[in-house]
């Protein structure tokens, strides 16, 4: 028994030990932020943490959330996709020509997840097979893809009044709207195949070394293939609320979603060099982005000092990482 | 013991040989890196393989274990002739190479590694997951048996020693069932403790009765573990000594060509 006495103030003094190391803050980044964030926000703005701004900051983080994951599979490969948040937008649209089509809510979601994958697969064959770099292809497809949904759609907004997607934005659980339970969801199922099958191990392995793991039998070629089509394929997801959040299919160019999506990665603690994965702290990271943006507003901070707020936490945050245990 | 020399030109019918490679001649362009080298590999023993840089040992483990196919010559396992196109191919025939980089990932913890492209899984189809405690139990299981200071198998590689990074190669190789595990220079950057141990474990799998083909620039290493010894000169192999009736002052000579075999 005595040893379970001594235990407890042992642990205690570890933490209280651990949390002189610089590490532990930059091994949990994310989740100190959002605490630090929430317990800030609270005291300066009584209407913080009401249900319904909590509510309302956990639907906007929603869209969030699954592009952080989908960019953590291509992270964690080595990998960036600069297109995502141009395919969520060439996914928005291509919902809304199916819907104008006459095609039923379901058609329209598949089309639309399928129109997204297609810039998938074009970034995964010319990372993979081609052997062009991730960042230029990319970023050649974030052009490219901006393109076709504005020439697609005429450079015009669809608007679109399904019930379903309105059912979508405006149905809850008790605090949780279904866009964040959608996104929880995406979430679970992501570090599910992450850490739990051989796909997910040959995913952290080809980004810890890709020659150790082809000398393996693992095929690099394959994973790299396939994490672009994940990432492609959720933000098609992701473009479904984009299109039920607006009540339209916006060709508009979201570059705010693709510079938080990697911010939020970067947050949450996974190294751009790849081999580290994480789900966790990328979500915690989308998580701090919104409540950051949602806090600056409700204290009436001018709209032009978000960009600059959100820019000073992720170079923070990188900074931190240089920091973590290796 | 007989003549060696004589053995490697008909040795299929030897009983003791598991492996023998007859004439293998490969070229890279104008460059003939084996000229027609020939050896022979016994049951449960180590062999050494030593010669200068460019001697051709580096290129006749690679066509033992399917990296680059021979041009020409033939290799016998088992009483059977078998050619490789592939690693995997002379996997499956029970060859396992240590490469010298390793192969591991620094980031995986030792039993991700250890099962690295073999995973064991559970359930079917789309819903199979990795069975982890199955592979982390083995994998300590496997490591245990052949390493002196083993690493616990959920510390990640990065944290491993030389040494260990070495003993967790070698185990991983012998842990698929390898009649013959190849080793290219396992001891290179080591220091001498660690050196110790890897022999250490070299010795054990060999008790275990795997056949060990051992690359080595380290002559007091090939003396102390080695049975049969290899020499190769200019894309051949141009003598093979039985360790025990030969001395670094002879194999020097062998490998300079001050001695003719």
């Amino acid at each position: 028994m005595s040893t379970l006495v001594t235990e407890r103030p042992r642990t205690a003094q570890n933490l209280i030990s651990q949390t002189r190391q610089v590490s532990f803050w930059a091994e949990h980044a994310a989740p100190i932020g959002l605490v630090v964030l929430v317990i800030v926000f609270s005291i300066l703005s009584p209407s913080f943490l009401t249900f319904g701004n909590i509510r309302a900051m956990l639907i906007a983080a929603a869209i969030l959330v699954i592009l952080a994951v989908a960019q953590a599979f291509v992270i964690t490969t080595g990998g960036i996709d600069l297109s995502i948040s141009a395919t969520m937008t060439v996914g928005a649209v291509g919902f809304g020509i199916a819907w104008q089509a006459g095609l039923g809510f379901v058609a329209s979601a598949i089309i639309a997840i399928l129109s997204a994958m297609v810039i998938g697969v074009i970034n995964g064959l010319l990372i993979a097979k081609g052997r062009v770099t991730d960042f230029i292809v990319t970023l050649g497809t974030l052009s490219v893809a901006t393109g076709l949904a504005l020439i697609i759609s005429d450079g015009k907004p669809i608007s679109v009044n399904s019930p379903e997607l309105l059912r979508l934005t405006s149905g809850s659980i008790g605090i949780f709207g279904y866009p964040i339970i959608l996104a929880a969801i995406v979430g679970v199922i992501a570090w599910f195949v992450m850490f739990r099958t051989r796909f997910g191990l040959h995913v952290q392995a080809v980004g810890g070394s890709e020659e150790s793991a082809v000398a393996n039998g693992v095929s690099a070629v394959t994973v790299r293939i396939a994490v672009y089509l994940i990432s492609a394929g959720l933000a098609g997801l992701a473009a479904l609320l984009l299109v039920a959040r607006v009540g339209a299919a916006e060709p508009a160019i979201n570059t705010a979603f693709l510079l938080n999506a990697i911010a939020a990665v970067v947050l949450g603690g996974v190294s751009l060099t790849g081999g580290k994965a994480k789900i966790v702290g990328p979500i915690i990271g989308a998580l701090l982005l919104t409540a950051l943006t949602n806090g600056l507003t409700l204290l009436g901070v001018s709209q032009f000092y978000q960009p600059l707020a959100v820019g000073l936490v992720v170079v923070l945050a990188a900074l931190l990482t240089r920091y973590q245990k290796k | 013991m007989t003549d060696t020399m004589t053995q490697s030109v008909d040795s299929s019918t030897d009983p003791d040989v598991l492996l023998s490679a007859t004439n293998i001649k490969k070229s890279f362009g104008g460059v003939h890196a084996l000229k027609g080298a020939s050896l022979t590999l016994r049951r449960g023993e180590i062999t050494a393989l030593i010669g200068d840089n460019g001697a051709g040992k580096s290129t006749m483990v690679r066509c033992l274990s399917g990296i680059h196919p021979p041009d020409s010559g033939t290799i016998t396992l088992d009483g059977e002739v078998v050619s490789f196109g592939t690693p995997k191919e002379a996997q499956k025939s029970g060859i396992e190479t240590v490469q010298q980089n390793l192969a591991l990932v620094e980031e995986l913890a030792v039993w991700q590694n250890f099962f690295l492209g073999r995973e064991l899984t559970q359930g079917f189809g789309p819903f199979r997951t990795l069975n982890r405690k199955l592979m982390k139990a083995t994998a300590q299981e496997l490591i245990t048996d052949l390493a002196v200071n083993v690493p616990p198998v959920t510390s990640k590689v990065r944290r491993l020693s030389g040494g260990q990074r070495q003993a967790l190669a070698i185990a991983r190789a012998a842990g698929w069932g390898g009649k013959i595990v190849i080793m290219d220079e396992p001891t290179a950057a080591l220091g001498v403790q660690e050196t110790a141990k890897v022999e250490q474990t070299i010795r054990t799998l060999r008790d275990a009765g795997v056949s060990v083909l051992l690359i080595s620039h380290n002559f007091d290493q090939v003396m102390r573990l080695s049975d049969h010894v290899w020499v190769f000169r200019a894309g051949l192999a141009v003598a093979g000594r039985r360790t025990a009736e030969t001395s670094g002052e002879e194999l020097v000579a062998l490998i300079t060509g001050a001695k003719e075999a």
